[in-house]
């Protein structure tokens, strides 16, 4: 009788989590933010359906992941890569090739010509490098600072990657100066609203699968491998599958993400992948509460508005606030901003403690 | 033959930049598992510190002299600075130390760049460096081979130390098993401390070296500090020779990489052959045997 009404008010909760965030980004949003701002908030979406893969890979997953740059990258890139040939036209050579290449499109940019092979591979090649790179790691029970130090090697190789490759994939200029997004022009500002909504919407789902696993035996998995890897093992689960699951689905958001970002931003480049904003994606999470299902949506999309505010009028102030963030979030407050109304009340709560430990003890 | 041994040396030179930046690390997370990513940023420091002597000692030649120990002492302070301050509370949790020192590192870059300025400064080499020597089959920089030197030394120098001091001792002990160390009566604190001091201060080291490859920036421990981590990764923890063999081999394996494709190509074929390594050797080169689990 106690359970049901308590498992009820837990879900009450986060329905209502939900149906706030869907009213707060798809009505309050849309209504009293210009286009510029809107379209800033949906840059902060992107940011933000790649903290929730994030909480899903490290918070739950115990996963110190430096690398989502790379999954980001991927499915921006893909993205890019099917508007310029869009752009371009049938048979087309998109323009920076003209100037920077051979004048001919190579062949491995052929198939993202399709809108189909472009939108499947978005989620299939982050999530597709995810379960080579996580099978091999994991497998061997590379984890921990190993397994960081891997992640965010990948995100340097990447990006190094990118800036070498100026002829076939714009070097460190980057793919940008698209005109139309699956035949909508991108300068008609209702196009530029509606791909907002897109990310709004990607946002609440993506929020959503993962509530439904945080729920499911595979998120009480998930959580048993990060805090006691070996008892798992010995229970006769597989860790390695576990954590190559959450790791190949925060790589799908982050690839949806940056497929997303393209659009809406108007450029991608090696910038955006390489190691700093790899780590800086983790910021938000942190902050936000990184076992939380919607803390790191929110601190995402909070850091990312305190930087546009705070960095056009004092860069020098911005860098050394967010070095602060990192080391008093981290070090102080683990839990995040979500854990501060707990950490009052357990303080509360453990004042008397001692004293009914006393009474209690046995003589 | 000529293009074989000059590609060899590429290696080696390579190599020894990335063993300078690694060592401390290697001593830093290999006995106290804390990953410190303002590592990069006491080279940078040292690498200032060269540029500040210089400005006060007019001749290259002793300017480098003094400023080596200086550069020590700088990055020394600054990482026992960081231990005391946060990195000590932080011991049960090695992988949030990550995050923790990201963030210092952030604050220390921007404070470079609010006390030196963003664009590079120069540091001049002392005139017996700016030439090369002549090594019968080809010729090198010789600024390029004293910091093989210098990395040489700076591996003799340690190996010395932890071999024959008492210091060293209780390192090792530490390393290899903390509880038992500290149960004989070794003050694992302090130890940590003083490990703390070493590893910085030969971060502050290659800052100094670094400055005679070119110029010096905000962002200079930035561009090591990946690399670094990848050789003590591919090394094994707790134990200097892996660190060695890893460094010379992927400096080795990055200018071969480089001399048959490009540089950026080489640097993704270094990962997939650290990754392929790890396949068959997930504790890297050497490994200190313990029969945890963990």
């Amino acid at each position: 009788m106690s359970a049901i009404p308590a498992r009820l008010k837990g879900n009450t909760g986060v329905l209502l989590g939900f149906v706030v965030g869907a009213l707060a980004l798809l009505v309050l949003a849309p209504a009293v933010l210009s286009d510029f701002r809107l379209s800033l908030l949906g840059r902060f979406v992107c940011y933000a359906i790649v903290a929730v893969g994030i909480g899903l890979a490290w918070g739950r997953g115990g996963m110190l992941t430096l690398g989502q740059g790379v999954f980001f990258g991927l499915g921006a890139y893909v993205m890019a890569m099917h508007m310029k040939l869009d752009d371009a036209g049938p048979g087309g050579v998109p323009d920076f090739m003209q100037l920077y290449g051979s004048g001919e499109v190579p062949g491995w940019w052929e198939p993202f010509r399709s809108p189909v092979v472009t939108l499947v591979s978005v989620i299939a090649i982050p999530a597709l490098v995810a379960l080579v790179l996580g099978t091999a790691i994991f497998r061997r029970r590379v984890r921990g600072a190993y397994f960081a130090i891997l992640s965010q090697a990948l995100a340097a190789a990447f990006a190094i990657l990118l800036i070498g490759q100026q002829a076939t994939i714009g070097g460190t200029n980057g793919l940008n100066g698209f005109r139309s997004f699956f035949g909508f022009n991108l300068f008609d500002p209702v196009n530029k609203r509606m791909l907002f909504y897109l990310a709004a919407v990607t946002l609440l789902v993506v929020l959503l699968i993962v509530w439904q696993l945080y729920r499911s035996r595979y998120g009480e998995l998930l959580v048993a491998v990060r805090d006691q890897e070996e008892r798992v093992r010995f229970l006769g689960y597989d860790p390695a599958t576990v954590k190559t699951v959450a790791y190949v689905l925060a790589a799908a958001m982050a690839g949806v993400a940056g497929a997303l970002f393209v659009p809406i931003v108007g450029i991608i480049s090696p910038a955006n992948v390489g190691v700093v904003p790899s780590i800086a994606f983790l910021i938000g999470v942190a902050i936000g509460g990184r076992t939380t299902l919607f803390g790191p949506a929110l601190g995402a999309i909070a850091v990312a508005w305190a930087q546009t505010t705070f960095s056009e009028s004092f860069p020098s102030f911005w860098t050394y606030f967010q070095g602060a963030l990192f080391v008093f979030v981290v070090a102080f407050l683990p839990g995040g901003l979500a854990s501060v109304g707990g950490l009052l009340r357990r303080r509360k709560a453990i004042e008397p403690a001692p004293v009914v430990a006393k009474e209690g003890a046995p003589a | 033959m000529e293009a074989l041994v000059n590609q060899l040396f590429a290696g080696l030179s390579l190599g020894s930049v990335l063993l300078l930046a690694a060592l401390g690390l290697a001593l830093t997370f290999g006995q106290m598992g804390v990953i410190n990513m303002a590592h990069g940023e006491f080279i940078m420091a040292g690498a200032y510190t060269a540029y500040v002597v210089q400005g006060a000692i007019s001749d290259a030649g002793v300017s480098l002299f003094v400023s080596i120990p200086l550069g020590f002492l700088v990055g020394g302070l600054m990482g026992v600075a960081l231990e005391a301050t946060l990195l000590r509370r932080m011991y049960h949790r090695p992988l949030d130390t990550l995050l923790v020192t990201w963030g210092v590192a952030l604050i220390l870059q921007q404070l470079a760049r609010d006390i030196f300025g963003a664009p590079n400064v120069e540091v001049r080499a002392p005139g017996w460096l700016s030439g090369s020597v002549d090594l019968g089959v080809t010729q090198v920089p010789s600024a390029r081979l004293f910091i093989l030197a210098l990395s040489i030394a700076a591996v003799v120098g340690l190996g010395v130390v932890l071999r024959t001091t008492p210091l060293g001792r209780r390192i090792r002990g530490v390393v290899q098993n903390r509880d038992l160390a500290e149960t004989v009566g070794i003050s694992t604190r302090s130890t940590d401390r003083l490990t703390f001091f070493i590893g910085s201060g030969l971060a502050g080291v290659a800052g100094v070296a670094l400055t005679l490859l070119g110029s010096t920036g905000p962002t200079l421990g930035t561009n090591y500090i990946v690399d670094a981590f990848l050789v003590v990764v591919a090394g094994g923890i707790g134990q200097i020779k892996g660190s060695v063999i890893a460094a010379f081999a992927l400096g080795v394996l990055q200018a071969a990489f480089e001399y048959s494709t490009t540089a950026s190509i080489a640097k993704v074929l270094v990962f997939v052959v650290i990754v392929v390594f790890l396949q068959i050797r997930p504790q890297g080169i050497f490994s200190v045997r313990t029969r945890s689990l963990v």
